[in-house]
């Protein structure tokens, strides 16, 4: 029998194999609903009989999977990887690294890639880390920003600066940015915080309204429609509020975290809320994420549609404290949020704020192409 | 002392003295859930090392992220939870050979909930459970893991999906109980709440039902079955204490006085404690339909540690760190007792002993009789402990945010 016939026949074996193999990650992709758990075990059986050469189709499968979907996924990546090391044999280096690097794949599988030759191989990190310094995926950003302070702290003036100055391309965590802001700030380039984050800072607000007895958060004041929807911005618009007539006015901040004080800026009505409405420009439609902190409850619309809203009050607050995924349209996009507070007596029940920013799924800024209040 | 107090102290000491021979001459079982298989922290059985120093220690390991969780054991496996990241949302569940503290294997989950938690929290908080089969990994971003005894994924449900405004800033610490093959699990913050009973094997919701719209921090607790009244799940919030019927979630009963949020109810025999005003002592009715108010003891003030009864005392640690008895019988004060530091971790009793943990580390045993609570050893481990300890196999095992460790008696 020559090589290729005995190639075809293993090829002709392998094929259905692989095929069911496919099928199986797909179901594993698809997993959305409990009733989907028995036919996702099956799969995961499927799936994991295999040995390596079931690594790369796995971490493809991440494409379009769904969140439940991407777990059972890393489920058989990680059973597979753990019996490959248990059976004392590598992980394929090339084809990881090379799936890593490719940064249309998915980023929570080419993270999880790397989570694993990472430990089998410490000595890349110095080399692919500083690829990733803008990658979609946090984590990979976080390492790579990490990398360079460590430069940075190890050298001094312009040569310091320019990699600040690189790092801050990159950083989306708090605790890095503020690192190197300080640097920055110490070397006479102080950093615009709140621009590097993409908080908005330009708003009108109206209020307050009644919200004692918390009874306001469910009523559609003026700003809003009867139907749950938001009605579009009327900068004349005039309304009766809990202390007398009220209209759109004015606020801005400049708090490096983007913090709206309405108590602060305008006052602690107790037993009110307040709506407050910018707009956001894009050159084309989009995804994005809005990332807001407020410890009040709250309602917000985009183009007038009702994305969330949430009755806690006083539960504590910080940046990013939500993150609410939206689609932006080209143009011109509004967004209004309803932010009430209540009767709470006690000292830490007295905020009554906000900070809201636009970003993409890592968490870094996207910024309005034409940010009108 | 009055004849009526003598007489008290008579029979609590014959009641611990009846608990402590049960203990002794119990067999020794897995530690399946939060405050163990009885949700009550009574390690019934468990000869545990009383005398605590380095040398008990008989293995320790390391641990990949925080947890407020404790340990469970199962078998040969010790169960743990963390989560890590910078945005907490790495979910880990690890396997610990008992016999070495070898690690068996680990596996990871992505948080498809919300992460964001009070800085002491995490979102690795409630404990897992299991049902000898499956374990049960449940985080504050409400994903409920169900993996075998491998880690083979089992079944996933994402409740910080399917019910997104179900969450607390402050974090979520419920902790699910198993019963009957239905994993009961109590989502409650301001926004939404409930109650939800889920099929162990499959993941299918047995039954779903609403609960009072408050923050609660409480776990579940089991009331056995006994004569005409089947078991019960106790469901604690700042509206009170209500009964339901783990296969239907259908109430039984309610307590109306309110409850704390933090400490949680326990169960001795058939005496229902809970944290109201400070302790109530409940007696369910023979066809579980109702309860009867025995006892309010005002003076007891659990802080986190929920309580915890050993014989006809009951004990309760306050904010700040004073251990305190109390007569079930009569909820007069037998005594009281200050430890070191301060307390989030409920205490393990066994053997007419209390192992308490407290939030720096240290280790106290406690000698318990209704006279007095004596200390009998104290070791400083020296790092942060927020979990309840678990007690198995004649050992005792407690986490802190970076080690797993096991103690037991050097043979």
């Amino acid at each position: 029998m020559t090589l290729s016939i005995c190639l075809s026949i293993i090829v002709a074996a392998a094929a259905p194999e692989a095929a069911s193999r496919e099928s199986a990650i797909r179901m594993l992709g698809s997993v959305s609903r409990p009733e989907d758990a028995e036919a996702a075990r099956r799969a995961l059986d499927a799936v994991t009989r295999g040995g390596a050469d079931g690594l790369l189709p796995v971490l493809q499968g991440f494409s379009n999977a769904t969140a439940l979907g991407t777990n059972w996924l890393r489920n058989a990546f990680e059973i597979l990887a753990a019996g490959e090391q248990r059976a004392g044999r590598k992980l394929p280096e090339n084809e990881l690294t090379a799936f890593i690097l490719e940064t249309d794949n998915p980023p929570a599988a080419r993270r999880l890639a790397w989570e694993w030759l990472v430990r089998q191989h410490p000595d890349l990190k110095t080399s692919i880390i500083p690829q990733l310094l803008h990658d979609r995926h946090p984590d990979f950003r976080r390492d790579a920003v990490a990398l360079l302070l460590e430069q940075a702290a190890a050298q001094s003036g312009p040569a310091a600066v320019a990699l600040y100055r690189r790092a801050l391309s990159g950083a989306v965590h708090p605790d890095q940015v503020k690192t190197i802001a300080e640097a920055l700030a110490a070397a006479g380039e102080p950093v615009r915080i709140a621009e590097h984050f993409g908080f908005l800072t330009q708003w009108k607000i109206v209020g307050p309204f009644d919200n004692r007895d918390m009874k306001g958060f469910a009523v559609p004041y003026g700003p809003e429609a009867a139907d749950g929807s938001a009605e579009p911005f009327d900068a004349d618009a005039r309304w009766e509020g809990l202390i007398g007539p009220v209209r759109w006015q004015d606020i801005s901040t400049d708090d490096d975290y983007g913090l709206v004080d309405i108590a602060g800026q305008i006052e602690n009505y107790k037993g009110s809320l307040m709506y407050a409405v910018t707009h956001f420009g894009c050159d084309k439609a989009r995804s994005a994420e809005l990332r807001l902190g407020t410890p009040n409850a709250w309602k917000l619309w985009v183009n007038g549609r009702l994305i969330f809203e949430r009755e806690e009050y006083h539960r504590g607050t910080r940046m990013d404290q939500y993150r609410i995924p939206v689609r932006f349209r080209q143009g011109r996009n509004e967004i209004l949020l309803k932010v009430c507070q209540n009767e709470q007596e006690q000292d830490w029940a007295q905020d009554y704020q906000f900070q809201l920013r636009v970003c993409d799924e890592s968490g870094a800024a996207i910024h309005s192409v034409q940010e009108t209040p | 002392m009055s004849g009526v107090q003598s007489m008290n102290r008579k029979r609590a000491a014959v009641a611990v003295a009846g608990v402590l021979i049960f203990l002794r001459t119990g067999s020794a079982g897995d530690w399946t859930q939060f405050r163990g298989p009885g949700t009550n922290s009574v390690a019934a059985g468990q000869s545990l090392p009383v005398e605590l120093s380095r040398g008990a220690i008989v293995w320790e390991a390391d641990l990949p992220g925080r947890g407020l969780s404790g340990p469970i054991v199962q078998g040969d496996s010790v169960i743990v939870t963390a989560s890590s990241g910078y945005d907490d949302d790495r979910l880990h569940i690890l396997c610990f050979r008992v016999g070495d503290g070898t690690k068996a294997w680990e596996r990871q989950f992505q948080a498809t909930g919300r992460t964001v938690t009070h800085a002491k929290m995490c979102v690795a908080t409630p404990t897992p459970a299991t049902d000898g089969e499956r374990i049960f990994a449940f985080y504050s971003s409400n994903d409920l893991i169900c993996t075998d005894l491998q880690g083979r994924l089992q079944w996933y449900r994402g409740l910080g999906q399917e019910y997104p405004n179900a969450s607390n800033s402050l974090g979520m610490s419920s902790s699910p109980v198993v019963i009957d093959g239905t994993v009961v699990v109590q989502v409650e913050s301001d926004a939404e709440a409930f109650a939800m009973g889920v099929d162990a094997v499959t993941g299918r919701t047995r039954w779903k039902i609403d609960r009072p719209r408050r923050a609660t921090w409480t776990s579940p607790a089991i009331l056995p079955a006994a004569d005409r009244r089947s078991a019960q799940v106790l469901l604690q919030s700042s509206a009170g204490l209500a009964a339901v019927d783990p296969h239907t979630g259908q109430q039984q009963w309610t307590f109306g006085p309110g409850a704390s949020t933090i400490p949680s109810v326990t169960v001795s025999g058939d005496r229902i404690v809970v944290p109201s005003n400070g302790l109530t002592v409940l007696q369910p009715s023979a066809d579980g339909t109702s309860v009867t108010v025995l006892q309010k003891v005002r003076g007891a003030r659990p802080s986190t540690p929920s309580p915890v009864v050993l014989g006809d005392v009951m004990l309760t640690v306050n904010g700040a760190g004073v251990l305190s008895a109390n007569s079930l019988t009569t909820g007069k004060r037998l005594w009281q007792l200050r430890l070191r530091g301060r307390f989030s971790s409920t205490p393990v009793a066994a053997g007419g002993h209390l192992f308490c943990f407290s939030e720096q580390g240290m280790a106290t045993v406690v000698r318990v009789t209704p006279d007095q609570g004596e200390i009998v050893s104290e070791l400083d481990l020296g790092e942060t402990i927020l979990s309840s300890p678990a007690a198995a196999g004649q050992a005792l095992y407690v986490r802190s945010d970076a080690r797993l460790w096991k103690f037991a008696e050097s043979r």
